[in-house]
């Protein structure tokens, strides 16, 4: 399969980053070569292979459910751009 | 005597508990070499204060007979560790500015034990490179220059490069590094120094900036295999902030140091013979296959049949889980923010993420982007997940066979910058011997173990069982003394 600007334009949009016309023209053949590339994964037999989610047996441990942080609010808010009132401040998404 | 800055990890340790010198002289000579070598461009930030205090702070525990594992040592901390009121930008300039408000669990654990920090060392942005190239601050230099009487700046990997060249340099005794797919062993081998990836789990994540969870591991780069092993053992233990943490004791690797191998078994898979490798990397792991063999171990030929597409498995899942973890940078919690006039939400995320991310970064969260997206998910992400797990079984199946395995850490010595800089590909292939224990999970070490015909360094790697950091540290000493590198780069910035 090959990737088109079209593509590379959705992607971007799922991803949440702005490209130029240009950057669309530069990204679709590196995009297609590095897909290229790792389509030979496509020639390993992988018949009755469960995928790895974990590389070390290590269950995920439980605890009680209670608080065990907060009251940091000034912390959290610390590093934002725009803090406002006690939130993070972001343009207008009501109209 | 020597300067205090040719003195490593064990030996400042050891100095200042017997009184050769004070901790406050060891910091100072290390400030003062960080900042004349502001030319090789290793820190991102410069903590002089941090080192200076926690030097005090030892020299007072001295005298007061409570010295801890690392007290008088200064560090330098890669800058993918979130430190308390220093900046944190992960080379990225989308973090330009972040202070966190909290410290990672492994510069804290360092913190406790003693040690004081130099300051914060330059890295490829978020990890994602292999030359520092990628770095949003300018590549760092390594301090090695070639035999050819060129001045060609050459790089010192990645992306742990700051690292590599403030330990080579002589900038500090002992720095952090992190390597999702060898970004500490890379830079370790193109500068000749150690460096080790222990067990996915030994060390917490808590605090590190995230790449590619299932893969990102903190190890130490020193100038030595038992320098590593004590700086291993503080940076080391089980974290309840980190699901991933393994609760497990930490061994004591130093005290249990042993150069010994006599009857292990060597493995030395022929898949890692690959062609296209200079002669004078095989150069170097015939001799270090030969060094093996004197100390006594016994050199068995092994296979890991899916050697191959460890890299393609490695460039599908690292992006993926990137693009997942990337996504927290939209321009409202921390960090820099572009917002258009006029402009929605959406607006601001994308124009944000554009301005503050580089070329690589934004590859790499779109490939990740792709292979995860509706449509391809199956073809790619779970395949390389089910591929995953056969690279896995072929390091479970060799172990029958031997102890360890001995490879090239790199298939090239250090390049000059730029000279790879336009094929993402070829500087992919850079982590081709490095890759498959990161997806294993394994713990891999890189030792010096030569020189190429230009005087650069050249690293050999020794992979072990899941959580056999010892074997691997005993093997690598075993290595480094036989090996008895001593070449230094000239001191020219």
């Amino acid at each position: 399969m090959s990737v088109d600007a079209a593509t590379v334009r959705h992607i971007a949009r799922l991803a949440r980053i702005a490209i130029t016309d240009a950057e669309v023209e530069a990204l679709a053949p590196e995009l297609n070569n590095i897909l290229g590339w790792v389509e030979q994964l496509q020639e390993v037999d992988v018949a009755g292979v469960e995928p790895m989610t974990a590389v070390i047996p290590n269950g995920l441990r439980l605890r009680e459910d209670a608080v065990t942080d907060g009251g940091i609010r000034d912390r959290v808010l610390a590093n934002a751009p725009a803090a406002e009132h006690g939130f993070f401040a972001v343009p207008k998404v009501i109209e | 005597m020597s300067a205090l800055t040719d003195l490593g990890v064990a030996a400042i340790r050891d100095g200042v508990r017997d009184g050769a010198f004070s901790a406050r002289e060891v910091a100072e000579a290390f400030v003062d070499a960080v900042g004349k070598a502001r030319g090789l461009n290793a820190f991102t930030v410069e903590t002089p204060e941090h080192a200076l205090a926690a030097a005090d702070a030892a020299d007072a525990a001295r005298a007061s007979g409570s010295l801890k594992p690392l007290s008088g040592v200064p560090l330098g901390i890669k800058d993918l560790f979130a430190t308390q009121g220093v900046q944190t930008t992960a080379g990225s300039r989308i973090l330009e500015g972040f202070a966190p408000t909290y410290e990672s669990t492994v510069s804290a654990n360092l913190f406790a034990a003693g040690a004081g920090m130099l300051g914060k060392l330059n890295m490829d942005e978020f990890a994602m490179g292999s030359s520092n190239e990628t770095s949003g601050y300018g590549p760092v230099i390594s301090p090695w220059r070639r035999g050819d009487g060129g001045n060609a700046p050459l790089t010192p990997g990645g992306s742990s490069g700051g690292s590599a060249t403030a330990v080579a340099a002589r900038l500090a005794p002992g720095v952090t590094g992190t390597d999702t797919g060898g970004s500490i062993r890379q830079p370790a081998a193109f500068v000749g120094i150690t460096g080790i990836k222990p067990t996915y789990g030994r060390c917490s994540r808590w605090g590190i900036v995230a790449f590619a969870s299932s893969l990102d591991q903190a190890g130490p780069m020193a100038r030595d295999v038992r320098d590593c092993a004590i700086m291993l053992e503080a940076m080391a233990g089980f974290d309840p902030k980190d699901s991933t943490s393994l609760d497990l004791p930490v061994p004591r690797w130093e005290a249990n140091l042993s150069s010994d191998v006599r009857g292990k078994r060597i493995g030395i898979p022929k898949e890692y013979r690959i062609e296209g490798v200079p002669e004078e990397v095989d150069r170097v792991w015939e001799q270090g296959i030969a060094m093996m063999r004197e100390a006594g171990a016994e050199i068995v030929e092994v296979s890991l049949p899916h050697t191959r597409y460890a890299l393609p498995t490695y460039y599908i899942i690292a992006p993926a889980e990137a693009s997942s973890n990337l996504a927290r940078y939209d321009g409202v919690r921390y960090g820099r923010r572009v917002a258009p006039e006029n402009g929605n939400l959406t607006d601001m995320y994308e124009a944000t993420r554009a301005a503050g991310f580089g070329a690589e970064v934004k590859r790499r969260i779109m490939i990740g982007t792709y292979v995860l997206s509706a449509g391809f998910y199956d073809a790619y992400f779970n395949q390389a997940q089910k591929v995953r797990a056969l690279i896995a079984r072929d390091f479970e199946r060799v172990w029958a066979e031997c102890d360890y395995l001995l490879t090239p850490t790199a298939p090239s010595a250090a390049f000059a910058l730029g000279e790879k800089s336009a094929d993402p590909i070829a500087m992919y292939l850079n982590d081709v011997f490095a890759v498959p224990a990161s997806l294993a999970g394994l713990p891999a070490i890189s030792v010096p173990a030569g020189l190429n015909g230009q005087g650069l360094p050249l690293g050999l790697q020794i992979v072990g069982r899941a959580l056999d950091e010892q074997g691997v540290l005993d093997a690598a000493l075993a290595l480094e003394e036989r090996a008895g590198l001593t070449a230094r780069p000239e001191a020219w910035w």
